[in-house]
């Protein structure tokens, strides 16, 4: 195999996870956006996703399709609770204290689901079949489709929220400025719902479509989470385009760094990017302001 | 006739005095004897609670058994268990708690190499025993006075894979080894071992703990076209390689470590896991053992009490901790409650039948296992294991 089609392989494995992480990234900028948190359970949405679907599809005769939106329908509601019950009564504290309000509530959701699904981690099977297709030397799984597929419509989706349904125009209102959007009669609270709720869906999605190629266990919400807000802050916190370009980013730089460099370097040249990003523009590749808090 | 009467007297006396040392030997069997008090430390619950949940369970399940039938020359054992979480600060914070707070007598585990490792400089200046359920090889290469370990090493493993290969008429391979205590280990002794086979590795990759896709890695492997991967590590990782090795298209034989000898493997693998050689401790194929096999009826007991108490299937990992507190029992038998003598007393063990192996302890050899007995050769087929050497 030559140069080429070998670099063209690391470039397929890294647009696979790369999609993943900008669907992560987007979840943490939704969230950004109408309160200023940084969600850190965001990695656990993608987890519990996961987990819920793989328990989902081993209890019930239904087809997979039919665990899929139920296990999204199902984070989405432990998004809104998670909102309800820790974000909003802690409503005045600064945002330092909310961050650090969903980095318990991460911990306290991986202690649940390993109460609930054990520590062992679980498998799933493709959603269609395994056979590999060759592209040009190289060659990916049916389920890396399904992966980006989903990203794509995921990302689609959002765009199309945001630009042309009301309740989308209201949630730009309030990311735009909370106190002027409550005053034309915006419920800034239920706004702030919508955002965890979708948040939370978007980041289930991205957890079930995965499991059948990395499996999942309790604990795979910290890194993928990690991952997904290193894409949001590549691509500069709060823009939404900027969040699926710093996750393909990240993915492919990720997979070409640990196939031409060193495989166990791999977590370290996410984290590098990271750091020099914040060193060199805090702002993010396509964040438009200064970041004013962090 | 007088004769007979002092003969009569001295019946009696004897009679007398048995019946009184029977009755004081009695009344000191009432009496309850001080327990001996043993220490525990898994990696019960995080990434490595495969090897910490059996392990504890088995420890107590043993001490049930042993209470059951008496306890250790009369005293009952009392396990004092603690978790590390598979982390070297709790594993060490447990440990000095275990010597200096609960006054333990001897130390069962830790689970992982790196945590035992990490507490190997405690117990070696409290001096307590310590038996650890951790493969790497570096626990007692070179000798510590106070530790011990039951799981086969990582030597054993790597020698008996490459004997295997050496028949498959493999000469360049990959590895593919885990970044952590276990990982290193292994890429350690693959790398020493191979020119002792005459085998040139032509790669050596690594993947981190929690990776959830290793295509770039076998994608590189790939290129430089080796005959056979050997990956070494515990899940999910292998069993993620294992897939994306069929996502690649990649048909050179895969094999792995006896860190996956397990059912769960096979269950997260799937049909990739189908092909797969390992070396793997005889517990896995018990029932397929031949009949003059010594470990045999040890290891058929161990899965029938396991799997009676539990509800659970039997992992290979559990046997680690049973082995330990098998080993502690017998030398507490000799020993008492003394530290230092039930330490001199382990290595005076040389032949005793356990899961991992045969044991045959001594002042050089803090293992007392050796390859043939420890290992078996296993392949996956249709998604169960059969034993080729």
């Amino acid at each position: 195999m030559d140069l080429s089609s070998q670099i063209l392989q690391y470039v397929i494995s890294g647009i696979t996870n790369g999609a993943i992480y900008a669907v992560i990234a987007l979840g943490f900028t939704i969230i950004y956006n109408s309160t200023e948190v940084i969600n850190f359970a965001q990695g656990e949405f993608v987890m519990l996703g996961g987990m819920a679907v793989i328990w989902l599809d081993g209890i019930s005769p239904l087809p997979l399709g039919f665990s899929f939106l139920l296990a999204v329908l199902a984070v989405t509601l432990v998004g809104i609770a998670l909102e309800r019950f820790t974000i909003r009564p802690a409503k005045s504290s600064n945002p330092i204290a909310l961050i650090i309000i969903t980095v318990g509530a991460s911990i306290f959701l991986r202690g649940v689901a390993m109460m609930f699904w054990g520590k062992d981690s679980l498998g799933l099977r493709p959603f269609t079949g395994s056979t590999p297709i060759h592209f040009g030397g190289a060659t990916l799984i049916p389920q890396s489709l399904w992966v980006l597929g989903v990203a794509v419509v995921v990302m689609a989706g959002l765009q199309f929220f945001y630009k042309r349904t009301i309740t989308g125009k209201a949630m730009r209102a309030c990311a735009f400025n909370r106190r002027a959007a409550g005053l034309v009669g915006i419920g800034v609270n239920r706004m702030v719902s919508v955002s965890f709720a979708l948040s939370a869906a978007i980041g289930a999605a991205a957890g079930i479509v995965i499991v059948p190629i990395t499996l999942c266990g309790y604990d795979v919400g910290i890194m993928l989470g990690l991952k997904g807000f290193c894409a949001a802050v590549l691509g500069g916190l709060g823009s939404s385009l900027g969040s699926i370009l710093g996750g393909f980013l990240l993915g492919v730089l990720e997979a070409l760094g640990a196939g031409l460099i060193s495989s166990g370097f791999k977590d370290a040249i996410a984290f590098f990017v990271l750091l020099l990003v914040l060193f060199i523009r805090p702002s993010g590749l396509l964040g438009a302001k200064e970041v004013k808090r962090f | 006739m007088k004769r007979g009467k002092v003969r009569k007297i001295q019946i009696l006396a004897v009679l007398l005095l048995a019946t009184t040392l029977t009755w004081s030997g009695c009344a000191k069997k009432e009496e309850p004897k001080a327990t001996y008090k043993i220490g525990g430390i898994f990696a019960i619950t995080g990434p490595a609670s495969f090897l910490g949940e059996p392990e504890r369970n088995s420890m107590e399940l043993l001490a049930e058994q042993i209470n059951a039938q008496g306890g250790v020359n009369g005293h009952p054992i009392e396990l004092v268990i603690y978790d590390t979480e598979g982390d070297a600060t709790k594993a060490v914070l447990n440990t000095n708690k275990l010597i200096e707070k609960d006054n333990v007598l001897a130390i069962v585990g830790p689970s992982r190499s790196g945590t035992t490792l990490a507490v190997v400089p405690i117990v070696e200046r409290a001096q307590v025993p310590l038996i650890s359920c951790a493969a790497s090889v570096k626990i007692t290469t070179p000798v510590k006075s106070w530790v011990f370990k039951t799981p086969q090493t990582d030597v054993m493993a790597v020698a008996k894979i490459y004997e295997y290969m050496k028949g498959q008429g493999v000469q360049k391979i990959a590895i593919l080894t885990v970044g952590n205590a276990f990982g290193a280990s292994g890429r350690q002794q693959l790398l020493q071992q191979a020119s002792d086979y005459g085998y040139e590795i032509v790669a050596d990759e690594r993947f981190g703990p929690k990776d959830t896709d290793m295509t770039p890695q076998l994608t590189k492997i790939r290129t430089l076209k080796p005959e056979a991967i050997i990956c070494w590590g515990t899940n999910p990782g292998p069993a993620v390689i294992a897939k994306n090795m069929r996502q690649l298209a990649i048909k050179i034989p895969l094999y792995q470590s006896h860190g996956v000898a397990s059912k769960k493997f096979i269950q997260l693998a799937g049909e990739a896991a189908n092909g797969i050689i390992l070396p793997t401790g005889k517990i896995l194929v018990a029932d397929v053992l031949p009949d003059t096999d010594p470990q045999k009826p040890t290891l058929l007991k161990y899965i029938a009490d396991y799997e009676a108490k539990y509800k659970i299937a039997v992992s290979g990992f559990g046997g680690y901790a049973w082995d330990g507190l098998q080993i502690l029992a017998q030398a507490l038998e000799k020993a008492g409650a003394d530290r230092a003598k039930i330490r001199d007393q382990i290595e005076n063990i040389t032949d005793h039948v356990g899961i991992s192996g045969i044991f045959r302890f001594s002042s050089h050899d803090h293992n007392g296992l050796n390859k043939e007995e420890a290992f078996v050769v296993v392949k996956i087929v249709n998604g169960d294991w059969q034993v080729i050497q």
